[in-house]
């Protein structure tokens, strides 16, 4: 509960310190209407005309519909990564043998295209639901799976004897002496795990679906509407960084107040 | 009378012998230091009677009430603040709270931090303060048996001082009894009761050293004196390979 309060009474300064951040991303949209301006209005229509599409979108129940089926998808597919990759990689990192062998199949996992995997998938379950929920876990999961193997392979000898001098019981090794350094390993990995989900569930809708984001994307690519080409990538990119920035950043400074 | 009891103890990693044939009695209030040169298995032997390796063969025979490490580094929670490292091992054995940080606090004073360092983080220390953080760690859960791993080897010799004053004191006052490695003669003459010398590959004893003067009357004179004297003895001229070559 403390916990919570800390992150919401540093929150204001926080933000404060992000002028930066949103000078660089204003530079980022005058170099845009320069584009707009040597390239003309069908190839990149100005950043004006595409945030007035995206308001008149945002106006649209069926646009929220589309959303929230992404959302959904997304959310499943990082929901089943984090919770799978978490348990199994804590498990694989814990026996030497189990990590051993899990390295080259993460190696496979990471190697092989999604683009691939929405293939096979798409052969697999037909196109709708599963097809892109399935490829957002095999996606994501390999770099939640990783950073929790990491996190337990790392744990430092040295600390674990100090903990045995002291006799600490169980749960305070759990809790004090190897989640800490564990968590520092996972959570970088959930946050990189949740932008892949995020980019994967729209190639995956684009390709395997008629509804959500992706599908939205593909209707007005055939339909040579830029604008609202553009407006659906600004609610992609405005929602991870809202996420990343907004609700993920803050709690990770204060998990790592002690490394910075 | 609580007492550490080593008996024919051997210890092999592997193929490697570490240990061969080690004996000796720990006496409560008695400060007993392991000497010999690097990598003759002196840390191996600390860490068979603290119980943090399993013992092979031979026993180890340990009857004090309670004990506690002081390592060569350090070695804090890296994600805790000082006060909170300190008083890791009194939460451990069941204290509250607010009692274990108060008593964190008062000894942490002693060993020479600040009510402003209480808050800091590992990362914002300097190695010196780090050990006395270590430190009070290890004492604050009042052991009778103490084991120190060369845990002055990366101080100045300023702090060294002060750190073996507060040792001598509880060992008088309050009969502390300490295990404690080395490497460096002249720490081990000045607190120490008997010292074995080990000599390596398999690491073994093979001469004893007693001090009967009491820790704290022994002055600079008398352990320069002992040193010089420690360091024409035949044995550890040739443990320590002291002859010019």
């Amino acid at each position: 509960m403390n916990f919570i309060l800390k992150i919401l009474k540093d929150f204001p300064a926080y933000l404060w310190s992000g002028w930066g951040s949103i000078a660089s991303i204003l530079l980022f949209i005058a170099c845009w209407d320069v584009g707009n301006q040597v390239y003309g209005n069908l190839v990149l229509p100005s950043p004006l005309e595409t945030f007035k599409t995206l308001s008149l979108m945002l106006q649209d129940d069926m646009v929220w519909e589309e959303i929230n089926v992404t959302l959904y998808r997304a959310g499943m597919g990082f929901g089943i990564s984090l919770v799978l990759g978490t348990a199994l990689g804590l498990l694989a990192g814990f026996f030497a043998t189990a990590s051993m062998m899990s390295r080259p199949i993460v190696t496979i996992l990471v190697g092989m295209p999604p683009i691939a995997w929405i293939v096979l998938a798409m052969i697999w379950f037909g196109m709708g639901n599963e097809t892109v929920i399935f490829t957002v876990v095999v996606a994501s999961f390999p770099i939640v799976f990783v950073g929790a193997l990491q996190g337990t392979r790392t744990l430092e000898d040295d600390l674990k004897q100090m903990a045995d001098s002291f006799k600490l019981p169980w749960h305070m090794k759990l809790i004090d002496v190897y989640f800490p350094h564990i968590f520092s390993y996972i959570f970088p990995a959930w946050v990189s795990g949740l932008g892949m989900a995020w980019k994967i569930v729209v190639m995956a809708e684009l390709l395997a679906t008629s509804n959500g984001i992706g599908a939205s994307l593909a209707i007005s690519r055939s339909q040579l509407d830029t604008p609202t080409a553009l407006a659906l990538v600004v609610i992609m990119i405005g929602s991870l960084m809202f996420i990343e920035y907004i609700i993920l950043e803050p709690i990770k400074r204060e998990v790592e107040l002690w490394r910075h | 009378m609580e007492t550490l009891k080593v008996q024919n103890l051997n210890h092999h990693f592997g193929f490697t012998e570490i240990l061969r044939d080690i004996n000796f009695i720990v006496e409560k209030g008695q400060v007993l230091s392991v000497v010999g040169p690097s990598g003759g298995g002196k840390t191996t032997l600390m860490h068979l009677c603290a119980n943090l390796l399993d013992v092979e063969e031979g026993s180890v025979e340990n009857s004090f009430i309670s004990s506690s490490f002081a390592f060569q580094e350090a070695r804090l929670l890296p994600w805790k603040n000082v006060i909170d490292n300190i008083s890791i091992g009194l939460i451990a054995k069941g204290w509250k709270k607010n009692l274990a940080d108060q008593k964190s606090r008062e000894i942490a004073i002693k060993f020479g931090l600040e009510e402003e360092d209480f808050d800091k983080f590992p990362k914002d220390l300097s190695g010196g303060m780090k050990q006395r953080v270590s430190f009070a760690r290890a004492l604050v859960v009042n052991p009778s048996l103490l084991f120190l791993d060369e845990p002055f080897s990366a101080l100045d010799i300023g702090l060294k001082r002060e750190l073996q004053t507060h040792l001598i004191e509880m060992v008088q006052e309050q009969g502390l009894t300490i295990l404690f490695i080395t490497h460096d003669l002249m720490e081990a003459i000045r607190l120490s009761d008997k010292i074995l010398l080990l000599e390596a590959d398999p690491g073994h004893v093979i001469k004893e050293f007693n001090y009967d003067l009491e820790q704290d009357k022994r002055d600079d004179k008398f352990v320069y004196q002992e040193t010089a004297k420690i360091l024409q003895d035949k044995t550890i001229i040739s443990t320590f390979e002291l002859e010019l070559k």
